[in-house]
């Protein structure tokens, strides 16, 4: 199955991307990569920019409404994704458990919908 | 066992494997429980015309392949093709040539108890997937809306069926955690109908059997899990009682009074007999020491006294091991016991000194009301029987702790 590893990060790990730990936050999420690609799961994904750097949109009556920041403000932010394809749930699992955003963040695991071929 | 009882436990059996086989390519619970339900209503009709066929199980299964492979064509789902299910059934169809049926409930279980799957809902999902229990049947054992019942399960198999819940058992590194969850939903299955102390409500009480049954699936499948085998013999022992448990008017007879003569010996051994297979893993836990605590509660049987000296290190060991308040009361009873009441009036007093959340127990206030009654303290005995009746709710209970509380 298809499955979407959604890493939410806290403020401190949107930080820590441009602050002395930089060079740790990437090499692990390069890491992860380079594991995923290894065991063959990896089919996509992409990092994010803080959100600081988010504009939200909504139409509402017609008329568009433009707005600074991500849609909500909540602790923890979408700071990227991967998408694996995987046996099923518990392998999804072990390899979101792996991610470095697991340790501090939260990791959401969502299947994709599948599509007709 | 009657030839209905017999006919009953049959179907039973053979439900939960072919669920499990139907079930597990697709992942899809609630359309191989419809095509399961249709495969017996089939076999009701045609086998007294016909005769009962020589391999029942295999008849059954092909039948819900059949009505499964049916509904996947009229439905073309956008996530299940027709291929993909036929091509399944028939790696199951190979098996099944090849050897016995092979028996997948396990895995059927671990899904039922995955950590995806809300904790109140894993007992009442394997209660359904495994033993075929109408919706009603289990509102009516756990005591709520069967309506609500109904569309609670129905989304706990769509979460299995979307998320791609694996119908695989786990790794054993993943057991500590995956298996426990196992077992703690058999047990709240034991608990609930252990937990209708008047036995007056049949849904209630028979649950006990069938988390029973559950324990002997888990036992065979899984002869190599300590605590599985530890939960079996905890829940022999204690139905080995149920007799014992109610006198002739229906009332509660507390552990300590009950007529050995009226426990089930025959379980009783069973019980000893699967808690030794335990043991012998060498890997202690939870359900293996709870086991050991009614073994010892039922060496009066022989004994003419329960062993309270093992018991009393039991009860420690579990409170250490779980860090479990009520094992830490249960110490102090013990302790009352061994030592006498002033013993285990102090032990009962520094366990609601480490664990405050006692004091709002009722078992807490019976046994300082007890202890009291004994050293001859009889008011302190009248406030402690007020404060357990107030945090009392089953009535049988109340009545047994008033008749105490008068008796003074």
């Amino acid at each position: 199955m298809k499955y979407a590893v959604l890493v939410y990060e806290t403020n401190d790990d949107f930080a820590a991307r441009e602050d002395a730990r930089a060079k740790d936050y990437w090499d692990g999420h390069g890491a992860y990569f380079g594991a995923l690609q290894a065991a063959g799961v990896f089919t996509g994904g992409a990092g994010l920019t803080p959100p600081r750097a988010a504009t939200t949109v909504r139409v509402r009556g017609g008329a568009r409404q433009v707005t600074d920041g991500p849609y909500a403000d909540i602790k923890e932010q979408l700071g990227g994704f991967y998408l694996i394809e995987v046996e099923n749930l518990d392998a999804a699992l072990a390899w979101a458990e792996k991610c470095p955003g697991a340790r501090t963040g939260s990791i959401e695991v969502r299947p994709l919908i599948e599509m007709n071929q | 066992m009657s030839a209905s009882r017999l006919a009953e436990r049959v179907a039973r059996e053979s439900y939960g494997r072919l669920l499990a086989l139907l079930a597990a390519r697709t992942r899809d619970v609630a359309a191989a429980e419809d095509a399961l339900a249709e495969a017996f209503a089939a076999a009701l009709t045609a086998w007294p015309r016909a005769g009962a066929p020589d391999n029942p199980e295999a008849w059954l299964f092909a039948a819900a392949k059949r009505k499964l492979i049916d509904a996947a064509r009229r439905a073309q789902t956008a996530t299940q093709s027709e291929a993909e299910i036929v091509r399944g059934m028939e790696e199951i169809e190979e098996e099944m040539a090849a050897r016995d049926i092979p028996d997948r409930r396990l895995g059927l279980m671990f899904a039922c108890a995955h950590p995806a799957i809300e904790e109140s809902l894993r007992t009442p999902l394997m209660l359904q997937a495994v033993l075929g229990f109408s919706a009603e049947r289990i509102a009516a054992a756990f005591l709520v809306e069967p309506k609500a019942m109904g569309q609670r399960l129905v989304r706990a198999k769509k979460k299995i069926k979307e998320a791609g819940v694996g119908f695989d058992v786990p790794g054993p590194e993943a057991w500590p955690v995956r298996m426990s969850a196992v077992l703690d939903a058999v047990y709240a299955a034991f608990a609930s109908g252990w937990s209708d102390p008047m036995g007056g409500d049949p849904e209630r009480s028979g649950l006990t059997e069938e988390a029973i049954w559950l324990g002997r699936v888990l036992a065979s499948q899984a002869p190599q899990s300590a605590e599985g085998l530890g939960l079996l013999a905890l829940m022999l022992h204690l139905d080995a009682r149920r007799p014992a448990r109610r006198d002739d008017e229906g009332r509660f007879v507390p552990l300590d009074q009950q007529d050995v003569a009226l426990w089930r010996r025959e379980l009783i051994e069973e019980a000893e007999e699967t808690l030794r297979r335990a043991s012998r893993l060498g890997a202690p836990g939870r359900y293996q020491l709870e086991a050991a605590i009614q073994s010892a509660h039922a060496s009066r049987a022989w004994r003419g006294a329960p062993d309270w000296g093992a018991i009393v290190l039991l009860y420690q060991a579990l409170t250490e091991l779980t860090g479990s308040p009520v094992a830490l009361l249960n110490a102090a009873a013990a302790i009352a016991q061994r030592d006498g009441a002033e013993a285990g009036y102090d032990a009962a007093e520094a366990a609601s000194a480490r664990f405050p959340v006692l004091r709002d127990y009722q078992p807490y206030w019976a046994l300082l009301a007890d202890l009291c009654a004994k050293l001859g303290r009889k008011e302190a005995a009248r406030v402690a029987y007020d404060e357990a009746m107030a945090r009392e709710q089953d009535g049988a209970v109340v009545a047994f702790l008033k008749a105490r509380r008068d008796a003074l």
